[in-house]
């Protein structure tokens, strides 16, 4: 997927040596903070997430509850981003969406995440067939391009909030299991894993207490990064009235069905669409700055 | 470069019957009789029983999945529930819309990616460089969707400068080719600039300069052509992305592509129409990148040693 290159050095405020004697979070922390992009992408991130939880507060009208002869108005002192075409008022609408989009993001990205971890654990630790055979399987995954993979299980199991988390999840095992792989990889030969192997550690004290958090800088960039792909897959499922349906105040929803009031409101189509590419925008920043941040090559 | 490409085919093999057996899963992953489904709820048992000879269902799955690859392999994708069809009829109808304008978008974020990679890696850390990454940024993480609908906005509604959906003429995929293009764009871009930044430190461009070749020269006679080599593999994969993004672009746009004909298919219940984009999709997807890799190894003798 797009983002996925490791490519603009986004440090150029290179930040100075950490303090002596800091732990690798502090000094992670330390990094993350002097990147201006990351720095960008959690602002966004946490506001999104906070207007989220608090959009029950915040939402100054019912996001379900419109009055028709109220439509398509634009935005004005009341209604500050206007509302749609029954009536609704868009704002409250766009923070109750915000509130599914997290819910989505969270349940894929945990299926992916824990599904897509314990495979590359056990590719990467076990070798040989296993190796094979679960990356094998990865491909085949992955030889589904774009949306078709989430598409075909949307076929299989219907549309609806948690046919769309399921699609967008298992879209994303794949990506998941490669990173975890390579990280187990290089860590397997490492003299401190085979130190605790020489002292008789038991093969699951050796994943979770050496591979597993050893490799959580990796897991971590791509969780920030995957919560861009799954708002991206799951809004575009709703788009096309294949994922989360009507009335819902999903972003992808809202914008398909204001296609049929493009030209005498645009607004009621913009505003969700540019809600995605924000918030988008914001993991995919934050996902980036991880990386410069926790990429051990660029460490001192 | 015979063994590699060998190697390469022989990995493919088992890609490609899992991509089968994933299309063949879905009838099966429905509920319901799977003959029902093909044939319709109102189908009479002499209908059904016929159907299920047909298709193998009266036989083990694994059985019906021979009879379906050994089908799939003649070019027979089974028969539209909707339109009564053969599968492979629509595909070949609908498939080369798709991969036009996949194609297209390709050549699009192409020259927009390696020139704005190229010109950002040159000028390092300027006001351009840093433009160039916000806009990357931006064309990664912009729906392509809504990016459709604004500039459907803004360039046909208000500017009137091309039609707004259907297809015909080229000027019918100016603006598609456009959207679907633009996060391509940006990942090219930014594999340029970092595949440019890795070549410039490299000995052969310092003896250049230092013998006073021209910089013009350096960057594209001794740079650009080493570094387009890791760029190529982008393009093998975008052109991937680009069949699943052309499903939003042609759905935005009304297209007569695969990705309309597969979603169509989706809201219609007409599951051999599904499994037989699915197939044709991944199978194309799996080629394309064949022929990365190999194009990768031809320009790159190092690969093929590993």
């Amino acid at each position: 997927m797009p983002g996925s290159t490791l490519a603009f050095d986004t440090t150029d405020s290179a930040p100075t040596a950490a303090p002596r004697g800091s732990s690798f979070w502090a000094d992670t922390l330390h990094r993350v903070r002097g990147n201006r992009a990351a720095v960008a992408g959690a602002i966004v991130v946490v506001t999104f997430v906070v207007a989220a939880l608090l959009a029950p507060v915040l939402a100054p009208f019912d996001p379900l509850k419109g009055r028709l002869g109220n439509r398509l108005v634009a935005p004005n002192a009341v209604h500050w981003l206007g509302t749609d075409e029954l009536g609704r008022d868009i704002l409250s609408r766009v923070l109750y969406g915000a509130r599914l989009t997290v819910q989505i993001q969270v349940a894929a990205v945990g299926l992916a995440l824990g599904a897509g971890a314990a495979l590359g654990l056990l590719a990467g630790y076990v070798g040989r067939w296993v190796d094979q055979l679960i990356m094998r399987f990865m491909d085949i995954l992955m030889a589904f391009p774009g949306i078709f993979l989430a598409l075909g299980i949307i076929a299989a199991l219907g549309t609806g909030l948690g046919n769309v988390i399921i699609a967008a999840g298992i879209f994303l095992v794949p990506q998941f299991a490669r990173v975890v792989r390579a990280s187990v990889l290089t860590l397997k030969d490492m003299e401190f894993v085979q130190a605790a192997r020489a002292l008789g550690q038991r093969d699951a004290a050796i994943v979770f207490r050496y591979l597993l958090p050893n490799s959580l800088g990796p897991i971590i960039v791509q969780t920030s990064l995957r919560m861009a792909t799954v708002l991206l897959t799951a809004s575009g499922l709703s788009f096309l009235g294949l994922g989360v349906q009507p009335p819902s105040p999903e972003w992808g929803a809202m914008l398909s069905n204001a296609r049929s009031y493009m030209i005498t409101a645009p607004h009621v189509a913009m505003i969700p669409g540019l809600a995605i590419a924000v918030v988008v925008l914001g993991f995919n920043l934050l996902g980036d700055g991880l990386r410069d941040s926790l990429d051990p090559r660029l460490r001192e | 470069m015979i063994a590699y490409v060998t190697r390469r085919l022989l990995l493919i093999a088992p890609v490609l019957l899992g991509v089968s057996i994933g299309s063949f899963a879905l009838l099966h992953l429905v509920p319901g009789d799977p003959a029902m489904i093909l044939a319709g709820q109102e189908a009479t048992e002499e209908v059904l029983a016929k159907i299920r000879h047909e298709h193998g269902l009266d036989q083990p799955l694994a059985g019906q999945f021979v009879v379906y690859l050994g089908n799939a392999l003649r070019g027979n994708l089974g028969i539209s529930i909707q339109s009564r069809q053969p599968v492979a009829t629509l595909l070949a109808e609908r498939f080369p819309f798709t991969l036009r304008l996949a194609f297209l978008a390709i050549l699009v974020s192409g020259v927009l990616g390696v020139v704005a990679g190229v010109i950002a890696a040159t000028r390092r850390n300027s006001m351009i460089d840093l433009m160039a990454l916000l806009a990357s940024l931006v064309g990664i993480s912009v729906p392509i969707f809504w990016l459709g609908l604004l500039m459907m906005l803004v360039f046909s509604v208000r500017l009137q400068w091309f039609p707004a959906g259907g297809s015909g003429t080229m000027a019918h995929l100016v603006l598609p080719a456009l959207v679907l293009g633009a996060s391509s764009s940006a990942v090219i871009a930014r594999m340029t600039r970092a595949s440019m930044l890795e070549v410039l430190r490299q000995d052969y461009v310092r003896t250049a300069r230092a013998k006073g070749v021209q910089d013009r020269i350096v960057i594209y006679r001794h740079a650009l052509k080493n570094a387009m080599i890791p760029i190529l593999t982008v393009f093998g994969l975008e052109f991937g992305y680009n069949l699943g993004g052309a499903v939003l672009t042609e759905t935005v746009f009304s297209l007569p592509g695969v990705g309309r004909l597969i979603v169509e298919g989706i809201f219609a219940r007409d599951y051999p129409v599904v499994q037989g984009s699915m197939l044709v999709v991944a199978t194309t997807f799996v080629i394309v990148n064949l022929l990365t890799d190999i194009a990768y190894a031809w320009f790159d003798p190092r690969i093929r040693y590993n």
